[in-house]
């Protein structure tokens, strides 16, 4: 919401501060400032100078002297500007002074242009006549200039040589805009604000005097008014305006429009626009003489009915879709945009005029799918005050007359079955003071109240909120006022009192945290990866088309293809993030990442899924597939889970190499894996060339498990045994399964295996390998015989005999 | 003999002195304390000495050996010291080569910044707690009084999977959620990845997080929820700094405000982070409204609370001073390195 400050003041006329302080005080009392802009910045020292004599430059064809009066003296000024002429009366800035800009449309510099005398092809010139671009404005807002040279001021300004320019056009002004809040309806008004700002620096509000209006003709006989649907239109007013004489509107009205940005037409179509302002109510004007049968009825469209806009385009309609008609059809799109078969004209002579009030929600949501969004339906999609209609009718009617636009006819038409009941809440000092932490006095409060236009009735102990306050509707709201204007900053800061309670965060963030640490320890680096990826992620991956995973979580508006689904297989972001850094030559890279997949329990959703939080990590350049198992099982150590992980052979992830990959099982049951990635899946990602490694693991499965207890164990009293065995096997045979058997057969003695070899070569036989492990033996309770550790050898030597495996000779 | 024995004590000295390596003291331990060194044969010859002579003549020679032996040893220490010193002038290193250290990974900035402001809160008694991120429209919108048709679904741009079901739009349900089960009283943190149609820009992204934070109890004021809101600010951005509310509307709190803080790169006198107004904003936050205590099934005449929500990306681009949103989600290992 643009509000120019000189408008404001025209209800405020006691206010009196800077900017500045006008900015910041409005903030603080809830009227958030975005941007102010000080229409006279960088503009000084000009004047009105009136041309008194032309010559020719001696040396330059575009250039003329002029000698100008300025009121204190006359300045000889050399101009180049096609549109100079004796007599006239032009903005001059004189020698030290400063405008805003150039005048080739090129952005204002910040701190302006200074204004020198010097010579123009050996002439003096003690000034420069400005263009309003020069001025820091623009056309928009002063039509009447010249699209190219100096402006000119006209008769209609009262202005003589010598005085401030910047004033006569009206520039020593501020826009400000305001954001305003959704449940402020009554601040997207000009007198909104100004009763806002009216009641922050405690100064009289002076809102506009609307007085009787209309002849001793009578409304009734040229229009009557049928709302079948009222649920959509609560209220419709209507007044004619006969004899319309169009023409141009005053200054007054053009600048406060223009500096809405809003460009002025004729005195019909700017006081429509200025009364829209001014109430924060639209208006419409219709040519009476184009609707049918004198009657306007306010309906539902139906299904597939199309209308031709004012705008020339064809609407298409339904249901839902007010319309306005005549007698015999559409008129209009009710709070939207008027039509082409109704539209005002430079030649009408009748003119009626529509007021009325639209359901907020309705008008949003038939924009919406009518794909037509005007100042209007902005103003009505927000939900406005019915009470507010019938004002802004009259004020407009009012407007008509001063201006002379027309005569009103005398009566109106307003259909309101259902007039908004007036809210009031009881007055409680007490409860507003406690839920605000304050000591507001209630004689204070009701003050506030008074300048918000809540008037207190003390025999009731009732509040009564203006019907134009839709908000106040609690004692939390009251107290929301009183806090305000008792200052946010004059609140006292003070800690919650009550019962004591123990900061904590849980086991699973605990578990977390624990893995962060780790995957750092182990040259990881965070990353952050988006949850919802594209379908063709699943091919990428080599996926089964009948794969369960592909049943995703569709997004039923998304960003596009790309961002539609949410992910079910936790590794896309990672490996997009590896081909991103493979792609800008990054070496030894690795990441981690921390983020949910959503398992639907079906499909179409109709409960929440099962949102699992993974972490995945990613690695490519230095280390391989035991660099990764390591930090796999540095995390299961801290995880006091050591002893219950196992890494089983695997083919099943048909993204990761199905000779190199394995699946992490907790206590037996799968709750991860680990691999190369597959060659394919790298060059599907852009990344050929690269040999990255995955793993990825359920957190919820191991937090289930997880422990940070420990018990001591002792330290061993009684000396150990050592056995070093070096075993020839098949090259097929995994270590785990060896270590398994030496495990099953060493019973409770056997207290460590460790592999300290894997050979394959020359040595041995070919489709054989060789493996040495490192055994220690060792009781709690006495010192181990050497006799009872060989029998233990034998017996695990025996067992491995049956799988093929033997000692090496 | 007494004159011999003072000779070859000085003699000794002398070559003791004159030895520049340990070869130089072997000689002259050999040559003077040895099996057929100089005082052994003096000793040899103590049978040409007077019987009561004999007692005394052996303590001057083992005297001499001692004085002998005590200035070898010194000696020794020298050359050996000196060799050390040569020895270390040759194992010069350039200590100006860089060091070597085990290459550790790097928190997230994100995650770093959410670290921080947990770890205040904890300290402040809150509990951290989670909800989901696919959610109910009950949770996300209807219970914190924002009912179907409301402007402010509009102004959220939700992603839907279907009317009843969307991605949260923020961390707010948590909210709702942690009410609904009753416990009191409540003061806890909800961070977490919330979700809104924005186009990936610098500045925006469909996917970001908040951490939100509520506390019910019976008496909480909005000067609680100033003093608690000042306490962590100056806790997470410096003990400087000075907070400003200001009154701002949220469907679900009543009277509500955005805070700020004073810009923490300029400390309030306007630089270009904080465009010159000295103030940065970082917040939004207010006192729950009794609605959606009521629809929780808490009762607003009994108890009141305060809520908040924190912008996290935006926290870690301006304490950052990343330029570019998308970066936090890239994961390129340049960009994380720096934290």
């Amino acid at each position: 919401m643009n509000t120019p400050i000189s408008w404001i003041k025209a209800y405020v006329p006691d206010l009196d501060c800077s900017v500045q302080e006008y900015v910041d005080r409005m903030t603080l009392s809830g009227s958030h400032v975005e941007n102010a802009v000080l229409l006279d910045k960088n503009l000084e020292k000009i004047v009105v100078g009136k041309i008194e004599k032309i010559e020719r430059h001696p040396d330059a064809d575009k250039l003329v002297i002029c000698q100008v009066n300025v009121g204190t003296e006359t300045v000889q000024i050399v101009t180049g500007a096609p549109n100079v002429s004796e007599g006239i009366l032009v903005p001059v800035v004189l020698d030290g002074g400063r405008v805003a800009g150039g005048h080739d449309g090129s952005p204002n510099p910040e701190n302006g242009i200074k204004i020198k005398k010097g010579k123009l092809r050996g002439v003096m010139s003690y000034g420069m006549m400005c263009s309003i671009e020069e001025l820091g404005s623009s056309r928009d807002m002063y039509p009447e200039a010249p699209e190219n040279g100096i402006y000119i001021f006209d008769g209609s300004r009262n202005v003589k040589p010598g005085d401030d320019a910047v004033e006569a056009l009206g520039l020593h002004d501020a826009v400000v805009e305001f954001e305003i809040t959704s449940n402020r309806v009554d601040c997207f008004s000009m007198i909104g604000m100004a009763r806002e700002a009216a009641a922050t620096f405690e100064k009289p509000f002076h809102a506009p005097v609307v007085k009787e209006t209309g002849d001793d003709d009578d409304v009734n006989k040229y229009i009557s008014v049928e709302v079948e649907d009222t649920d959509l239109c609560p209220r419709y007013t209507a007044r004619v305006v006969k004899n319309i004489r169009i023409g141009e509107s005053p200054e007054w009205m053009k600048r406060r429009l223009a500096a809405m940005g809003i460009r002025p037409i004729n005195n019909i179509v700017d006081i429509t626009n200025y009364v829209m302002e001014e109430f924060g109510q639209p208006m419409h004007a219709y040519d009476l003489e184009t609707i049918r049968g004198g009657k306007i009825i306010v309906k539902r469209a139906a299904d597939g009915d199309t209308y031709h806009t004012l705008d020339g385009q064809e609407r298409k309609l339904d249901h839902d879709v007010l319309m306005i008609n005549d007698a015999e059809g559409p008129v209009g799109i009710a709070g939207i945009m008027g039509g082409e078969n109704s539209m005002v004209t430079d030649d009408i002579k009748i003119m009626l005029f529509e007021a009325a009030n639209f359901d907020g929600t309705n008008i949003r949501l038939s924009s919406k799918r009518i794909g037509l969004r005007t100042d209007a339906s902005g103003k009505f999609e927000k939900g406005l005050d019915p009470e507010n209609a019938l004002a802004a009718m009259n004020r407009a009617c009012q407007l008509v007359e001063e201006l002379d636009a027309g005569d009103v006819v005398g009566g109106v038409v307003d259909v309101y079955p259902n007039p908004v009941e007036e809210v009031t809440l009881p007055f409680e000092p007490d409860k507003y003071n406690t839920l605000l932490g304050t000591g507001v006095a209630p004689e204070t409060m009701l003050e506030y109240f008074r300048r918000l236009e809540v008037d207190y009735d003390p025999e009731t102990n009732l509040l009564h909120i203006p019907s134009f306050r839709q908000d106040l509707r609690c004692s939390a709201d009251m107290a929301e006022e009183v806090a305000r204007f008792f200052g946010y900053d004059n609140i006292p800061t003070t800690l919650p009192r009550g019962e004591a309670t123990a900061g904590k965060k849980s086991f699973a963030s605990r578990v977390q945290d624990t893995a962060m640490e780790v995957a750092e320890q182990n040259g990881f680096s965070g990353g952050m990866c988006f949850s919802f990826e594209s379908p063709k992620v699943y091919d990428k991956l080599l996926m089964d088309k009948n794969d369960p995973l592909r049943q995703a979580i569709v997004i039923s508006n998304p960003l596009g293809e790309d961002y539609s689904i949410m992910r079910t297989v936790e590794v896309d972001g990672i490996l997009t993030s590896l081909a991103g850094n493979f792609n800008h030559r990054n070496k030894d890279v690795r990441l981690y990442e921390f983020g949910n997949v959503y398992l639907p329990e079906s499909l179409p959703l109709t409960e929440l899924p099962d949102e699992r939080q993974r972490l995945v990590l990613g690695m490519y350049g230095e280390g391989d597939f035991f660099t990764l198992k390591g930090v796999l099982e540095e995390l299961f150590d801290k995880l006091g889970l050591a002893g219950q992980v196992e890494y089983e052979p695997s083919k099943a992830k048909t993204f990761l190499h199905p000779g190199r990959q394995a699946l992490v099982m907790l206590d037996g049951v799968e709750i991860g894996y680990l691999g190369q990635v597959h060659p394919m899946v790298c060059e599907n990602y852009d990344m050929r060339k690269c040999s990255p490694y995955l793993a990825a693991l359920d957190m919820p499965s191991i937090v289930e498990k997880a422990t940070f207890d420990r018990k001591y164990q002792g330290v061993a009293k009684y000396p150990a045994v050592n056995r070093d065995l070096s075993l020839v096997m098949d090259k097929k045979i995994f270590v785990g399964q060896v270590e398994k058997i030496m495990k099953e057969k060493g019973g409770s003695l056997l207290e460590s295996i460790e592999l300290f070899d894997v050979y394959e070569g020359s040595q041995v036989m070919p489709g054989k390998k060789s493996v040495a492990f490192s055994l220690v033996f060792r009781s709690p309770e006495r010192s181990l015989e050497a006799a009872e550790v060989n029998t233990i050898v034998d017996r695990i030597l025996k067992e491995l005999e049956k799988k093929g495996i033997e000692l090496r000779a | 003999m007494k004159e011999r024995i003072e000779q070859i004590r000085k003699a000794a000295a002398a070559a003791i002195e004159n030895a520049e390596k340990m070869e130089n003291l072997n000689d002259v331990k050999v040559s003077y304390l040895g099996k057929k060194g100089e005082l052994s044969k003096l000793l040899k010859g103590m049978k040409n000495v007077a019987p009561e002579d004999r007692p005394k003549i052996g303590q001057m020679v083992n005297e001499a050996r001692a004085a002998i032996e005590e200035k070898m040893k010194e000696k020794v220490d020298v050359i050996q010291r000196a060799f050390l010193e040569e020895k270390m002038k040759s194992e010069v290193i350039d200590v100006t080569l860089p060091g070597k250290h085990l290459e550790s990974g790097h928190r997230h900035p994100n995650q770093i910044a959410l670290d921080d402001i947990e770890r205040v809160f904890i300290g402040m008694g809150y509990e951290v707690v989670e909800g989901p991120e696919i959610e109910y429209d009950r949770y996300n919108f209807e219970l914190l009084n924002i009912p179907a048709n409301h402007p402010a679904k509009d102004e959220q741009d939700t992603f839907y999977i279907n009317k009843d079901i969307l991605l949260r739009t923020q961390t707010s349900p948590v909210q709702a959620r942690i009410m609904e089960t009753g416990r009191m009283p409540i003061r806890v943190i909800a961070p977490g990845r919330v979700f809104r149609s924005d186009e990936v820009d610098a500045t925006h992204s469909p996917s970001f997080h908040q951490v939100e934070g509520l506390v019910v109890d019976k008496g909480i004021t909005f000067a609680d929820l100033k003093g608690t809101l000042q306490q962590w600010a100056e806790e997470f951005f410096g003990p400087d700094t000075k907070v400003k509310f200001r009154p701002h509307h949220f469907p679900f709190t009543e009277p509500s405000a955005e805070v700020d803080v004073t810009c923490f790169k300029c400390g309030g006198k306007g630089c270009r982070m904080c465009k010159g107004s000295g103030w940065i904003e970082i917040l939004g936050c207010g006192m729950v409204h009794p609605k959606v205590l009521s629809d929780c099934g808490i009762d607003p005449e009994v108890y009141s609370g305060f809520a908040f929500g924190i912008g996290l990306e935006r926290i870690t681009l301006l304490k950052y001073e990343i330029d570019d949103m998308r970066l936090l989600y890239e994961n390129d290992i340049r960009f994380l390195k720096q934290f």
